[in-house]
């Protein structure tokens, strides 16, 4: 499978985007790239627009509100919040007050209930910063072949970035955490429209919630987090994908029982067998399937274009990031001739094992023609990233090798 | 009736998200049927969910997407709407 690329042209504008709220723009001002597998529906609906407090995303649904950041904010290794991408499966967005937000934290396998408020959170833990990705599950779900159900993503459902907050962990201790518990599940303050449809409660296996780098955050890129993000605190599971980072987290219950309902199950799973390397869940798999868990080893190139011409001569950079779901990055390997060679690309600063790594390679155009560059990152486990797809039909997972065509002219 | 509950629902909700303004500037193509799916859909989700997934499902995928949105979310489409709906999202949004 090619991913081959282009520029969307979508009207008069220039390659700029501007940062400012679309209410007063039309929608289709500017222009932005988006992959070429994406299905029709998708490449047309994927107009700019901003949600206020966001510069302009790419939109893929209004209500709820699915934003989807574009490659151009992704060549830093930190997303800034007001490009990060926005994803939510309830329309009902909560605005919530954080004078009088409350976390609440029980459960069956919880040894007492506690009830925190901003000030405390943030008063009585010691703080913790983690950067880490947060990659909602079906980022590039709109590039399977065949084309899948769902928010049809390209690639910008994700960001980087410095999280800071309460360990898990010890908001739990102080609760008490009985020797039953297998599972944490978590709740926000969204809603939906419907008492019918179901609340959207998302659960972790315990080691993970007592993992030293789950998080209670507060803060992102040292500011507040965003309205859209999760205001004022939400979960972060580093290495894990989005779908467990509950935003605007209200409650807090450990179980001695696996957490049911469909954002369990049917929905976020991955057939079983197809994913041998990812994290366990073993409280909630079962023989057909299990919950997708961390986030496989992939790249983006944020520096060319399918289609891209360049002189002879010239030195092409292909640059971009990788990223894993914690094992880090080990080496990105970059391939210019339809991958019969591939060199080692030059990595960035090291910002933790969760997080994006920059990587480049310089190279001289030197022979005229059509040229094909590849990209494939490994992790310090020796994970790579995969030639075809593994389709499953959700559309998880999606981290096949780019083939990128340019032209040396 | 189900329609009539669904369409103040969808007020309703229209009217307590101003933040979320701009799904008006997305139009179903006007066809028969096309009042159906607004008045059994827009109460949970903006229409422009149905142009991002197309044009790649057959009929059988719109039905099985409507029945989903019953069965999994609860939304009160009633049995003899299911059919038209799957109809008009196969003939204006299905696979070509």
């Amino acid at each position: 499978m090619t991913t081959r690329r282009r520029f969307l042209e979508m009207g008069a504008g220039g390659l700029a985007i501007p940062a400012v709220s679309s209410l007063s723009l039309p929608a289709w001002a500017g222009k932005v790239w988006q992959p070429d597998e994406l299905p029709e529906g998708a490449v047309a609906q994927g107009l700019l627009e901003a949600l206020p407090g966001k510069v302009p995303l790419i939109k893929r649904s209004y209500r709820p509100p699915n934003f989807e950041t574009p490659v151009d904010y992704l060549r830093d290794v930190i997303t800034p919040n007001n490009a990060f991408f926005v994803r939510y499966h309830l329309s009902g967005v909560p605005t919530v007050d954080a004078k009088t937000w409350r976390l609440k934290v029980g459960g069956d396998a919880a040894g007492s209930a506690l009830e925190l408020d901003f000030d405390s959170l943030r008063r009585d833990f010691v703080a913790q910063e983690i950067v880490a990705v947060c990659q909602c599950s079906g980022n590039r779900r709109g590039m399977f072949s065949p084309h899948v159900q769902g928010v049809e993503w390209g690639v910008g459902a994700m960001g980087n970035a410095r999280w800071k907050g309460a360990r898990l962990r010890d908001i739990l201790a102080r609760a008490g955490v009985k020797k039953e518990a297998i599972e944490v599940a978590f709740n926000g303050a969204d809603t939906a429209p419907l008492p019918a449809t179901p609340d959207f409660v998302k659960s972790i296996p315990v080691d993970i919630a007592m993992g030293e780098n789950t998080l209670v955050a507060w803060e992102m890129n040292g500011k507040p987090l965003p309205h859209w993000n999760g205001f004022p605190a939400r979960l972060v599971v580093p290495g894990w994908t989005g779908t467990y980072w509950v935003k605007h987290l209200t409650d807090v219950e450990v179980r001695s029982k696996p957490l049911g309902g469909f954002w369990m199950n049917p929905a976020y799973r991955v057939p079983a067998g197809k994913f041998p390397a990812a994290d366990p869940f073993r409280t909630q798999a079962t023989a057909a399937n299990t919950p997708i868990t961390d986030i496989v080893v992939n790249s983006l190139v944020t520096s060319l274009r399918d289609g891209q011409r360049f002189h002879a001569g010239q030195v092409i950079d292909v640059a971009g990031i990788a990223w894993d779901g914690g094992r880090g990055i080990r080496r990105v390997d970059v391939s210019v001739d339809s991958g019969r060679s591939w060199q080692a690309a030059e990595l960035g600063r090291d910002l933790g094992r969760f997080s994006f790594r920059a990587f480049s390679l310089k190279f001289k155009a030197d022979r005229k023609g059509p040229a094909v560059v590849m990209v494939k990152a490994t992790n310090n486990r020796g994970d790579t990233q995969v030639p075809e797809l593994i389709f499953n039909p959700a559309g998880y997972h999606h981290n096949v090798i780019p083939r990128i065509m340019i032209e040396v002219a | 009736m189900a329609t009539l509950r669904a369409f103040c629902l969808s007020i309703a909700v229209l009217a307590a998200l101003p933040a979320l303004a701009g799904e008006e500037k997305f139009r179903l193509k006007e066809a028969p049927g096309a009042d159906k799916v607004r008045a059994n859909c827009v109460a949970c989700h903006s229409l422009d969910y149905i142009a991002l997934n197309s044009p790649f499902l057959d009929h059988k995928g719109w039905e099985a997407t409507v029945a989903k949105m019953g069965k999994a979310f609860g939304a009160p489409v009633r049995p003899e709407d299911a059919g038209p709906i799957a109809d008009y999202l196969a003939k204006h949004y299905g696979k070509r």
